[in-house]
């Protein structure tokens, strides 16, 4: 189907440290979307610090996208400077195109061999011809008139990145764009082949957005005005996003000197009536479990976001894995009911945060809000995202008096909350167990009584129906979580277009589960496909543990580094006989 | 006991600050005697209950919050002071102690310990040092002195050289460094009181003998003895008189007027250098930012 091909590229550029691949991805995803396109990049570094080598995987559709497709239009190489690094992320197919500098070296053998039509661009020796031209804009001037972008757009996304960095490097990088924009074989190259349709197809509000932004987005609407930050990749970058906006918010965040005090920062905060969040990542959510079940003993609103990597131990710092589901669910010591909750795309990363934060506050306990390298460091064009959350009451606070029972044997399991600063109702948080009073308690009847109340209030909380995000109708369901539902919904759509109904049930709430929820959105369901990126099946093991399936179940479950993809998940179910 | 606060027309007494919770403390522990300065320095003071809030760790000492009657938290070892970070940068207007032992401040805590030090958010930090974890009955602690043969982890002793608190918090870049004694309750309160009005971050060392499994300490009271001289601000002299000390001379050994910390600015001065606009924006304004 060429038209449907034609609305819908994945290009990479790949070049080494200093190259401007990330660069040039930046500025074409930016300037698609000022033509009216929807799109998605992801940036793929090695593991040096700075001067490695770096891939920009670039998608541009006509659609929303919140995932990468199975393989590659294009491959742009800058460069072939340890290119090989990249092979097995970037699948191209036999009518792929290749552009590559004819002065950039060989070309790798592997790629060779593998037969794909090569176009040769000078680009090093264009851009030496300019004053301040750099052979990535030539880059991104080929790609644009490859993809049929018309280019009055381009001189003012170039104005915006570069203005900071002078009058010379602004006009040579128009200049470079021009001449890449200009050159004769991508005419050539064009005619050969299915081309995207350069109309202005989108006209609404578009945001440009990564799911950590996204996260923090959700985080500052849901009321956060504290966070407590310990470097970590890839969270990094959140909490960066977080430190001066919530300053103009009135809030701080606050640099602690490990994980173990961010979270406990967070607790105290939080305690102080200041909605506090942190992020981290595996090996950061260890370090914080323990007072994570502090949060929970003595009450205190707080939320973690933990942005999952390859595990366990350093693992795969820059690569994506959905693999700390079991330590979030079952890290904490002790009976410890909580709230587990994963952000399913970069727009839901703002729902799902805002709803955690709110969650937390009204339930007074912690909320893990869980989302992946995937879904964190990678960029989507997509609509303005707009959802609606149920009314949620705000933290319930005690105001002055006397006679104050911190831990009150509630129905509902909540207490009021005194803030320190109200007169009358002084109290002493703590993990000791405690009384309702909150004196600590090593009596039978306290903890019991405790223990109930924790997790009274929240199993018997109403979470409507963001429990989980359902879509379509079917005998067959995938069955799926966090950023794996991107690829498990865009499976269902190609499985749909070939007259195969395929429903997706992408769980947002993993902890309280909801069996009866799931049971009745899986009525009629005679096979269910479960997905996730973990090789221990981790997802498939937590719905054994709380859910009963009743459909013939097949599993398809395997580790990062790379995204699950809709191919996969369409084989999966193609092959299941 | 009444639970409302103290009108500001009434003299505040020591009792105001005590909650009706029986510490589970060993009689004789030197612990008492720190309850009762910390009360008296905040009735001196005549802060109300409510504006005061008590952080602490785990281990005999860290109890304390329980039996005062201020705001508290009783959190996990040895990160009184990440929580009470946390809630000073949050509400910096709150008087906010922090307190908890040897084990808890220097070993399990020891870096949140020096981190408080250089960060010199406005807390003030006392550590209740009897050389030895008496919670878990009775083994060698970042204090203790190598030959203590009695530690049940270290039967021949630690071997290991203890930690010098007032040395290790000058070297951390610590603000205020004091050492009290309980054997000295109105001493160690006109100490408390001086810590709590130090804007930045104070230390007090308090030497507080455990009865139960160092009943040698119960000789420091014909030990200690006061620095014979004013508190320095030079860090130089204050290095010299720790060192050249045995550990048993008591009172204010360093102050020092170095920038206080608050995160994001709150409270007025600045603290990070974020470029952001403290209180300015909007969260319309932020989202505009991602718009295409």
């Amino acid at each position: 189907m060429a038209a449907e091909h034609s609305c819908d590229i994945s290009l990479a550029i790949t070049g080494s440290g200093g190259a401007g691949a990330i660069t040039a991805g930046e500025l074409l995803l930016e300037l698609a979307g000022r033509n009216g396109c929807l799109g998605m990049m992801r940036r793929s570094f090695g593991p040096q610090i700075r001067g490695g080598e770096a891939a920009a995987l670039v998608r541009i559709s006509h659609r929303p996208v919140e995932c990468m497709n199975d393989s590659f239009d294009l491959l742009l190489a800058l460069d072939w400077r340890n290119a090989e690094r990249f092979a097995e992320e970037i699948a191209l197919r036999p009518d792929s195109l290749i552009i590559a500098d004819p002065d950039a070296g060989a070309i790798p053998e592997p790629i060779r061999a593998l037969g794909i039509e090569l176009v040769e661009v000078p680009m090093q020796a264009l851009a030496r011809d300019i004053p301040a031209g750099r052979p990535n804009l030539v880059a991104l001037g080929l790609l644009a008139h490859w993809l049929d972008i018309c280019p009055d757009e381009a001189g003012r996304v170039i104005d915006h990145v570069f203005l900071g960095k002078g009058e010379a490097i602004v006009q040579g990088s128009r200049q470079a764009f021009v001449a890449g924009f200009g050159h004769p074989v991508i005419a050539q190259a064009r005619q050969a082949r299915p081309r995207p349709d350069g109309n202005r197809v989108f006209e609404g509000e578009r945001w440009d957005l990564s799911g950590n932004e996204g996260c923090g987005i959700g985080a500052l609407r849901g009321g956060i005005r504290f966070a407590a930050a310990y470097p970590i990749t890839p969270a990094s970058d959140l909490l960066e996003w977080l430190a001066p906006r919530l300053e103009q918010l009135g809030g701080s965040l606050l640099q602690a000197e490990d994980e173990l005090a961010s979270i406990n920062m967070v607790i105290g905060a939080s305690f102080g009536g200041v909605p506090a969040l942190t992020a981290t990542s595996g090996p950061g959510l260890a370090l914080m479990l323990e007072a994570m079940g502090l949060a929970v003993a003595a009450e205190v609103p707080a939320v973690v976001v933990n942005v999952m990597r390859g595990g366990p131990s350093t693992g795969i710092p820059t690569k994506s894995e959905q693999a700390d589901l079991n330590m979030a669910l079952y890290g904490l010591h002790g009976d410890a009911p909580h709230l587990v909750l994963g952000a399913l795309d970069h727009a839901d990363c703002i729902l799902t945060t805002e709803w955690g934060v709110r969650l937390a506050e009204a339930l007074q306990t912690l909320a893990v809000v869980l989302t992946d390298q995937n879904l964190a460091q990678s960029r989507v064009l997509i609509p303005e995202p707009a959802y609606a959350l149920p009314d949620l009451p705000a933290r319930q606070l005690a105001g002055p008096g006397a006679d104050y029972c911190r831990y009150a044997l509630t129905d509902s399991g909540i207490s009021p909350m005194a803030i320190p600063g109200t007169p009358g109702c002084t109290y002493v948080a703590d993990g000791l167990e405690h009384d309702e009073r909150g004196k600590p308690s090593s009596a039978a009847a306290d903890h019991h009584a405790q223990l109930d109340k924790r997790q009274r209030k929240i199993a018997g909380f109403d979470y409507g129906n963001l429990w989980a995000d359902v879509r379509g109708t079917g005998e067959i369901a995938i069955l799926t979580w966090g950023s794996s539902a991107a690829a498990a919904h865009e499976a269902a759509e190609r499985l749909s277009r070939r007259g195969e109904a395929v429903r997706v049930v992408a769980l947002r709430l993993l902890l309280p589960a909801s069996p009866e929820k799931l049971a009745q959105a899986l009525s009629g369901v005679s096979r269910v496909l479960v997905v996730e990126q973990s090789h221990g099946r981790q997802f498939h093991h937590y719905l054994r543990a709380y859910y009963d399936v009743e459909a013939e179940t097949r599993v398809l479950a395997r580790p990062g580094p790379l995204p699950i993809t809709p191919g996969e998940i369409v084989a999966a179910i193609e092959n299941w006989s | 006991m009444s639970r409302t606060a103290a009108p500001a027309t009434m003299a505040a007494t020591p009792k105001d600050y005590k909650s009706d919770i029986k510490p589970v403390w060993c009689p004789g522990c030197g612990d008492f005697a720190v309850l009762n300065a910390i009360t008296k320095a905040l009735a001196f003071l005549e802060l109300p209950r409510e504006a005061v809030a008590m952080i602490t760790g785990i281990g005999c000492s860290s109890r304390i919050a329980a039996y005062t009657s201020v705001y508290g938290f009783h959190g996990v070892h040895g990160r009184a002071l990440a929580l009470a970070a946390g809630l000073k940068a949050a509400r910096p207007e709150l008087t906010v102690l922090a307190a908890g032992g040897d084990g808890d401040g220097l070993s399990i805590g020891g870096n949140h310990f020096i981190h408080a030090c250089r960060r010199n958010m406005d807390l003030t930090y006392i550590i209740m040092d009897n050389e030895v974890y008496g919670m878990t009955k009775g083994q060698a602690s970042p204090t203790t002195a190598p030959d203590w043969a009695d530690g049940k982890l270290t039967p021949r002793g630690t071997g290991i050289r203890p930690f010098q608190p007032a040395g290790l918090a000058l070297a951390a870049g610590a603000s205020f460094i004091a050492r009290g004694f309980t054997g000295d309750p109105n001493g160690l309160a006109k100490i408390l009181v001086e810590a709590i009005r130090h804007p930045g971050f104070a230390f007090v060392h308090a030497l507080s003998p455990c009865p139960t499994f160092r009943p040698e300490q119960m000789e420091w009271k014909r030990q200690v003895r006061g620095f014979d001289i004013e508190p320095t601000d030079d860090p130089v002299e204050a290095a010299r008189r720790i060192q050249a000390d045995d550990g048993m001379s008591i009172g204010v050994v360093y102050r020092n007027a170095y920038p206080v910390f608050r995160p994001g600015g709150a409270g007025g001065e600045s603290g990070g250098e974020s470029g952001g606009v403290r209180g300015g924006g909007s969260m319309a304004a932020i989202e505009r930012e991602l718009r295409l």
